[in-house]
Parts: C-alpha cells; sequence; structure tokens
C-alpha cells in the first residue's frame, strides 16, 4: 500500500473509531486498540516514520554535509541492526551513558556539524511541523523487531545510571506528591480504562518498554521514550525534564534494564 | 575511580553527589538518592506554573521517598507522620462540609490543574474518576483507589462522617501515611467549596454515589 492510500485509509479508520466511542466505555482501551490494529491489518502508520527516517539517515546533512551512516549508536560506526535493544549504554567518545536519542544529537553535532540546539529543534513533532528525531528513532527502533533486549550494567557508569533512574521513579514530589512509581508500581491498576504497567516488575516492563516507540492514534504522531517520560512528568506535576538530558538517560536506564529479555516490537499502534 | 555519565557537564554539586554515591555504591551503603536529585535539579527546567522548586521535598515527601517500594514506613513514624499532617488540615470556619454534588461531580470528572500546560487561573479538578469508582453511571474508573460506590451509604450521612471526609480530601496523608492520594486541600489543588462539594457528592444521600 502506498503512503498517500495508507493515509486514506487511516482517516476512515479514525472516523470509524470516533463514531464507536460511544461504545469504548464497555470495553478496555487495549481491546479498542487491538480493533484498531485489526483494522489496519499489517499497515502500522509508523512506516511512514520508518520510510522518513531511513531516508534522513542516509541523507547528507548539516555544514558538513554528511550522512549519519557513520554514527557509532551502540554496536559499532554504522550498525543500525539491534541497536536499539543495547540502549541505554556508555560510550567512551563523550563518557557519557546516552540513549537512542541523545545519542543521535551527538552525532548530528560531531558528523554532520548541526549545533546541539538545531539538533534538539522540533524534537516532538506537531501537525505540519514534522519531527526529524521521531523519524530517525523509529527508523533505527525498527531495525531491532524481533530481538531480545539486552541492556548491559556492565560498566560502573551503567550501574550508576541505572540506580540514579531507580532512585528517580520512587521520588515523589510537586503539588500532587506524585511519583513514577504511584501509578506503576502496582501489579493490574487502571487509570480510568488505561491499563498501567507496573514497572518494577521485569513482564509488565517488558511490554512496556518493547512496545515504544509508537503511532498515537489520539496524536496522529509517532512518539518516543523521550515524549512518553515527558508527558509522564507533565501529568505527575512536575517541572519539565530535559529533552535527552542525563536525567531522562538514567531514568530510561532503569526502565530499560528491568525490561531485559523482552522481545522488541515496536514502533507499535497505540492509544 | 572515574564516575559516571559526564561529570564536567553536571556541574560541582552533581558532581560531589556523584562522587559520593559511586564511592558509597561500591561500599554498599549508597547516596545515590543524592545524585539523582542533583541530576534532576540540573536537568528538569521551569515550564509555566510547574517551576523547579517542585523537586524540592517537604518532610512528608522524603520520608515517602525513603520508604518507598519494599520498604515499609516504621509504625511510630507513620503514627508521629499522621498526627503532624493532621495540624495541617484548615476546616471551614463556617461549620458546614456539604456543598453541590452536582458540582462535586464536576469536580471528581477533571483532571486539569498545575500542570505546566495548564492555565493557573482556570478552576482546577480533582479527577478522582482517575483512581476511584464512583458511580454507577460513569464506567470509565480507575482502580489505584478503593471503590468509593455506595460511600454515604456504607459508611454514615451524618455531620461526623461528613467533617471526616473533608479532612480526608484536604489533607489523605492525615489518615493513612504516604497514601497515593494528593493532599488537595494542604496543596491548593481545590478550593475549600469545591472540597465541599466533593464531600457532598460521597456524603449526600441524593448523589449518584448513594443511588
Amino acid at each position: 500500500m502506498n503512503p498517500i492510500h495508507r493515509a486514506v485509509t487511516l482517516v476512515c479508520v479514525s472516523t470509524a473509531l470516533g463514531a464507536a466511542g460511544a461504545f469504548a466505555q464497555q470495553s478496555t482501551t487495549e481491546q479498542e486498540i487491538e480493533k484498531y490494529r485489526a483494522a489496519v491489518g499489517e499497515d502500522n502508520p509508523a512506516e511512514l516514520w520508518e520510510a522518513r527516517g531511513e531516508a534522513l539517515w542516509k541523507e547528507k546533512r548539516g555544514p558538513k554535509q554528511a550522512s549519519l551512516e557513520q554514527c557509532d549508536i551502540g554496536l559499532g560506526p554504522g550498525v543500525v541492526k539491534g541497536a536499539y535493544t543495547v540502549l541505554p549504554k556508555y560510550f567512551a567518545d563523550t563518557g557519557k551513558v546516552q540513549d537512542l536519542e541523545s545519542r543521535l544529537v551527538t552525532c548530528m553535532v560531531t558528523l554532520q556539524g548541526i549545533s546541539e540546539a538545531d539538533a534538539k529543534k522540533d524534537h516532538f513533532g506537531n501537525g505540519p511541523k514534522k519531527s526529524a528525531m521521531e523519524a530517525l528513532v523509529s527508523y533505527v527502533a525498527s531495525e531491532s523487531r524481533g530481538m531480545k533486549m539486552n541492556v548491559s550494567l556492565g560498566r560502573p557508569e551503567e550501574r550508576e545510571a541505572y540506580e540514579i533512574g531507580k532512585k528517580m521513579f520512587f521520588y515523589r514530589a510537586g503539588p500532587h506528591d506524585f511519583a513514577c512509581a504511584t501509578c506503576h508500581s502496582h501489579d493490574n491498576m487502571r487509570i480510568r480504562l488505561q491499563d498501567l504497567p507496573n514497572l518494577t516488575n521485569p513482564r509488565d516492563a517488558q511490554r512496556a518498554y518493547t512496545t515504544w516507540p509508537g503511532y498515537r492514534v489520539s496524536q496522529g504522531e509517532v512518539r518516543t521514550m523521550q515524549h512518553r517520560l515527558n508527558d509522564c512528568y507533565r501529568q505527575q506535576r512536575f517541572p519539565e525534564p530535559g529533552y535527552a538530558s542525563d536525567a531522562v538517560t538514567a531514568l530510561t536506564m532503569y526502565l530499560a534494564y528491568t525490561a531485559n529479555g523482552g522481545v522488541y516490537n515496536a514502533p507499535s499502534v497505540k492509544r | 575511580m572515574k564516575i559516571g555519565f559526564s561529570a564536567i557537564a553536571w556541574g560541582s554539586a552533581a558532581a560531589v553527589a556523584l562522587a559520593v554515591a559511586g564511592c558509597a555504591a561500591m561500599t554498599g551503603s549508597g547516596d545515590t538518592g543524592q545524585a539523582a536529585v542533583a541530576l534532576m535539579k540540573k536537568d528538569f527546567k521551569s515550564h509555566g506554573q510547574a517551576t523547579v522548586d517542585r523537586l524540592d521535598q517537604d518532610e512528608l515527601q522524603r520520608l515517602c521517598t525513603e520508604y518507598s517500594g519494599d520498604r515499609k514506613l516504621p509504625e511510630d513514624q507513620a503514627k508521629r507522620l499522621e498526627q503532624a499532617q493532621a495540624a495541617l488540615i484548615k476546616y471551614p470556619v463556617d461549620g458546614h462540609y456539604m456543598g453541590d454534588w452536582k458540582a462535586g461531580e464536576k469536580i471528581a470528572q477533571t483532571g486539569v490543574g498545575k500542570q505546566w500546560s495548564d492555565d493557573p487561573k482556570k478552576p482546577g479538578g480533582g479527577n478522582c474518576y482517575a483512581c476511584h469508582q464512583l458511580t454507577k453511571a460513569e464506567l470509565s474508573y480507575g482502580t489505584i483507589g478503593p471503590s468509593l460506590y455506595h460511600f454515604g451509604r456504607t459508611r454514615g450521612f451524618g455531620p461526623d462522617m461528613q467533617k471526616y471526609v473533608y479532612g480526608k480530601v484536604y489533607n489523605s496523608q492525615a489518615f493513612a501515611s504516604c497514601s497515593s492520594m494528593p493532599r488537595f486541600g494542604y496543596h491548593g489543588i481545590l478550593t475549600e467549596q469545591q472540597i465541599k462539594d466533593v464531600v457532598a457528592l460521597l456524603v449526600d444521600p441524593h448523589s449518584p454515589v448513594n443511588q
């Protein structure tokens, strides 16, 4: 199916879903998403992001007119296959533990000569304002489909990021006294009709982590883990975590390591 | 030893905290907690009304963070915490706890307020349905808190119950330390009138909660 044909299908499906909204209360969100998946069949709208991301990966961009094809995102320069399953990890050239998005910023700066500010610009797409980062992440992540999450804490820096991320997960603050753990440390709980994964439990963590990034039907955009955590902190009533910051990487490390062993299956389709 | 992430990029406070954490981690005791706070203070930015000072914990938040996950708050500390929080409750001076259950239902349905995306001038909500079942009609309810359907019918409609519910919504930590429920009055999430409306939603015999 070509992209335009697929987009038309999506509009029709969205409309149908809207009409079905009256009945939504009687089934869980997960069932609604299953219906959506069935309706779009094998076609996941995220494929549009993946294709755009692959083109961006190979395109000569920035003052240095270089592609990202020599970028080391975890398994050596230029290796995309399986890279998402080992992230976050420590990189010797920056001396930092980095997730995919932070690492892509590094490569845009070093290989392409793009400024860090420009590399981070429009990191969350919004309608006509498309995000290069969401497309790149979709492409790279898609190349790990079917592979097991295999994040290492072999280095002290990685162990430290994990421990700090775990502390952040349980950190209660703000006008609502919320922590990540308030909603995500118990089995079988719902917020409204939405099932809440217990992210301290490997089974739930695997199911949650391995399905990001996801094409969000409610937003019409592919959203990455950076976006998911940003939106959690918004609802937690915290100040805003910096995009691709060390703090977000640390929390991601806690979540990713807990999800180890899970079979990666994204970009997915989500609510 | 070489410490994690990039200490240079972190600012000195974070670097010191991290160095301490790094060494402590090797001995197995650890104050990664301080390193986590330092990192959040470096990387989180004020956005709208959600300012960075929200990262500063009060005594209750600090204790409930320390005793979370597998660690339970010791009973004597829990009691002391509840007493201290009870002293912070401001009951209505007019002695009336009941508002309008219809307004209470709207407050229970609304989840806005205090987020960086919210207008601070607009009234906030209690978002009760996010965690609690309340009425038979509303099927979209969460299960983080207990069901409150038939609350008044089960627990009573009298002034004592009204006062109890007012206090519980105002500051849940006065009754169950380290509860997940926000302190709606103490933190100014809801106004006195809004809390009265929520009390009516739960305790008014005519409220759909009690049908």
